[in-house]
């Protein structure tokens, strides 16, 4: 028998010291393993079988097929564009976010008047749904819309929506625009930790309101950055609704099309599920090593 | 720290699998005793105004005369597309018995899925099927040789014009030439160029895998005299009709009286396009806002409209496996595509029932209805879309390589046509 001193050491040892603690984070982790972590288990056991989606009871044979669905989702030429069409709209997308929203915040941050409004008006986009306000980019870059009526004869042929050149670049810039409010946000609030006496210094430096921003704001807030920079990285590879409304499906051609929205055409609409999953697998190590890379790059010092 | 980890991982599995246990315990595949139960059921309308109108009555008068096997019905809940919600229905286990909007590209898949019953186990299924909707029932066979679906009613498409618009273009409104290709493009030249309207026709250029029922496939049907997209496992479209039909939507394209961007909204009843390739479901939505006019699909040299095929565009109804009372179920199917309600239906949606010969059983009201009396003769004469494997994957390569080389002009069309049809023979065969 052992001595229920030892026993208790084991407890503690396995639920800490406080076992409350543990049921009181327990309905978290379970909403993390359900929502998040089962999900992703099941998509990859998916993507490594014979799987479709069928009603309950249904006995079907769900094969191991190794790397097919793999093969299956990278040789195909829609899935390849899709994947250059996103890396090309990251390229845009997320430099455009970090300098748009660190210049924009800076200026909020020294406004004086007005604040409030202008803070309003950067969010209103990113809580408005895609949606509603894809209708007015509609409005906006349609062959007869408001941009080509002020462009006149400078007016692109085809059209922003329909030439397959500048279809991603609009919807980068449309997403750009979209999120900037939260971006702005982050970077307010890291603009706050940048201390005072940092730009008292540069001043009697003799540095100029360019100098100083460059050499006290930008790596002041670089954490920050690395901050938007990954969640800029994540959204942007996620890119779903605007294809699918902006763009009809993608179009022109398949100029727009990104590897979420082919995995909709092949998971829910055209019943292969497993090739889906296999794509969402590639889609989730491309976002890691790409995250990877930017914390290598921007957190070296 | 790590074993703390690991403990919480511990609880957190056990939490979930016991989650996953209890609700996994719920419904099992219908057996053979489902297929005689009676009782209540559900069914599903599409959200069209008047099919509710007519589902409604239908549903009430089942239900005055069966009140031990009462139907309640509903409109399909909202989604993306009605077939997404139906195949989330059946995954779930939660579908109603009947859905009478069951689209044919769809029944492949959720037969695959194990989401449908074979109506051929009823007694007399294949017979009733069969001699209501006369030859035509064989389109709607699945590759095993059964019936998943009943086929229920089509929407013939053909081509609606304006006729104010073609009288500013300067073109007789009461007979456009509009039979021929080379007369559908001079008409359309002349709409365009006059000012009449920003474009002849506005087919939808989206990638959707369903927009080349419309443009291409109707005129297609038309073309090859009635040919399948799919025939005996194989392609058929890489054919000189084929490539006509191609051909023809190339240079409605390049010499822009076909617009390349998508148009927000209904390009006809805006007054945007003064043409349409639409099915008679569409009479009401013009109704007081158009002047319209009706002819078949053009064809290369010109056909008699008595010769002309075009896409049914039908949607059908199915048993769904999650149904219990499928003795009911298949009651009421026979119920509500008899004689009087399919006359019903004709009446209140102008949407023309699969059955042989519409035009002479319904003929007074037809009489009666000269705008719906064309349709009803284009009845006889309709593609479907093959019941083959893989349906959808394949009508989204054929709308790939179509926008591609068609609508954007990027590739030839005639080796696009070619290379499609390989890759399309080779998903039909793949299970």
């Amino acid at each position: 028998m052992a001595p229920p001193k030892r026993r208790s050491r084991r407890l503690t040892t396995l639920f800490g010291r406080q076992p409350l603690g543990m049921a009181l984070a327990a309905p978290y982790v379970v909403f993390l393993a359900l929502v998040f972590a089962y999900p992703l288990g099941l998509a990859v056991y998916m993507s490594f079988h014979r799987y479709f989606f069928t009603a309950p009871g249904v006995q079907v044979a769900r094969p191991f097929v190794g790397l097919d669905n793999y093969k299956a989702a990278l040789s195909d030429p829609a899935v390849q564009r899709s994947f250059l069409n996103v890396i090309e709209f990251l390229v845009i997308n997320v430099p455009l976010t970090v300098v748009l929203s660190l210049v924009l915040a800076s200026s909020l941050n020294s406004a004086v008047r007005g604040r409030t409004f202008l803070r309003v008006a950067y969010y209103v986009p990113y809580v408005t749904a895609s949606v509603a306000v894809v209708a007015v980019w509609l409005f906006l870059f349609s062959s007869d819309g408001m941009v080509n009526q002020v462009l006149g004869p400078l007016a692109p042929s085809p059209s922003w929506l329909v030439n397959s050149t500048l279809a991603m670049p609009v919807i980068a810039i449309f997403v750009t625009w979209k999120q900037l409010g939260f971006f702005i946000l982050l970077y307010l609030a890291a603009l706050q930790n940048v201390p005072k006496e940092l730009y008292e210094a540069a001043s009697v430096d003799g540095a100029g309101k360019f100098r100083s921003f460059m050499s006290v704001t930008v790596p002041g807030v670089r954490p920050a950055t690395t901050l938007v920079v990954i969640l800029a990285t994540i959204t942007g590879a996620n890119l779903f609704t605007e294809p699918y409304l902006l763009t009809n499906g993608g179009g022109p051609d398949g100029a727009s099309s990104s590897p979420v929205f082919v995995m909709y055409q092949k998971g829910i609409e055209q019943g292969a599920p497993d090739v889906a999953a296999a794509i969402g697998v590639i889609l989730v190590i491309g976002v890691l090593v790409i995250s990877l890379i930017n914390r290598l790059l921007l957190e070296r010092d | 720290m790590k074993k703390k980890i690991y403990a919480a991982a511990v609880i957190t599995l056990a939490m979930a699998t016991t989650a996953a246990c209890s609700s996994s315990g719920g419904t099992s595949a219908s057996g053979g005793s489902a297929l005689t139960a009676h009782g209540p059921i559900k069914v599903w309308l599409s959200n069209n105004p008047e099919e509710i109108t007519w589902g409604n009555a239908m549903v009430k008068a089942w239900n005055a005369a069966h009140p031990k096997e009462l139907v309640s019905a509903q409109q399909i809940p909202a989604g993306k597309t009605s077939e997404e919600v139906i195949g989330a229905a059946i995954t779930a286990g939660n579908a109603p018995c009947l859905v009478y909007n069951t689209s044919p590209s769809a029944v492949p898949g959720f037969q695959k899925m194990g989401g449908l019953v074979a109506l051929d186990s009823f007694p007399g299924g294949a017979a009733y099927i069969q001699a209501r909707s006369g030859a035509a029932a064989n389109q709607y066979k699945s590759p095993d040789g059964k019936f998943y679906q009943l086929p229920w009613k089509s929407n013939p498409v053909m081509i609606f014009y304006n006729k104010d618009m073609m009288k500013k273009a300067g073109i007789n409104p009461s007979a456009p030439p509009l039979a021929t290709y080379a007369d559908f493009l001079a008409t359309s030249k002349k709409i365009v160029a006059s000012g009449a309207a920003q474009a002849a026709i506005w087919p939808a250029p989206t990638s959707e895998f369903f927009q080349s029922w419309y443009d291409f496939y109707s005129l297609y049907a038309a073309e090859s005299g009635g040919k399948q997209l799919i025939e005996n496992g194989k392609a058929t479209f890489d054919s000189p009709a084929g490539q006509d039909v191609a051909n023809f939507w190339r240079t409605m394209y390049a010499d822009k009286l076909a617009p390349q961007e998508a148009y927000t909204g209904d390009s006809f009843a805006d007054q945007k396009a003064a043409m349409a390739i639409v099915g008679p479901w569409a009479i009401p939505v013009y109704a007081g806002k158009v002047n319209w006019g009706v002819v078949p699909v053009p064809t290369s040299a010109g056909m008699p409209a008595s010769a002309i095929h075009t896409f049914s565009d039908a949607k059908n109804v199915a048993i769904y496996s999650a149904c219990k009372n499928q003795g009911t179920a298949w009651d009421v199917l026979k119920f509500s595509t008899s004689q009087a309600q399919d006359g019903a239906l004709l009446n209140t949606t102008g949407q023309m029932p699969l059955r042989a010969n519409v035009a002479t059983v319904y003929a007074s009201y037809l009489a009666a209805h000269p705008s719906y009396k064309t349709f009803a003769d284009q009845a006889a004469r309709t593609v479907e879309v093959p019941d083959v494997n893989n349906s959808i994957a394949i009508w989204q390569a054929f709308r790939d390589s179509y926008s591609s080389s068609v609508i954007f002009g990027k590739t030839p069309v005639n080796s696009s046509l070619t290379s499609t049809a390989a890759k399309v023979t080779t998903l039909a065969g793949q299970p």
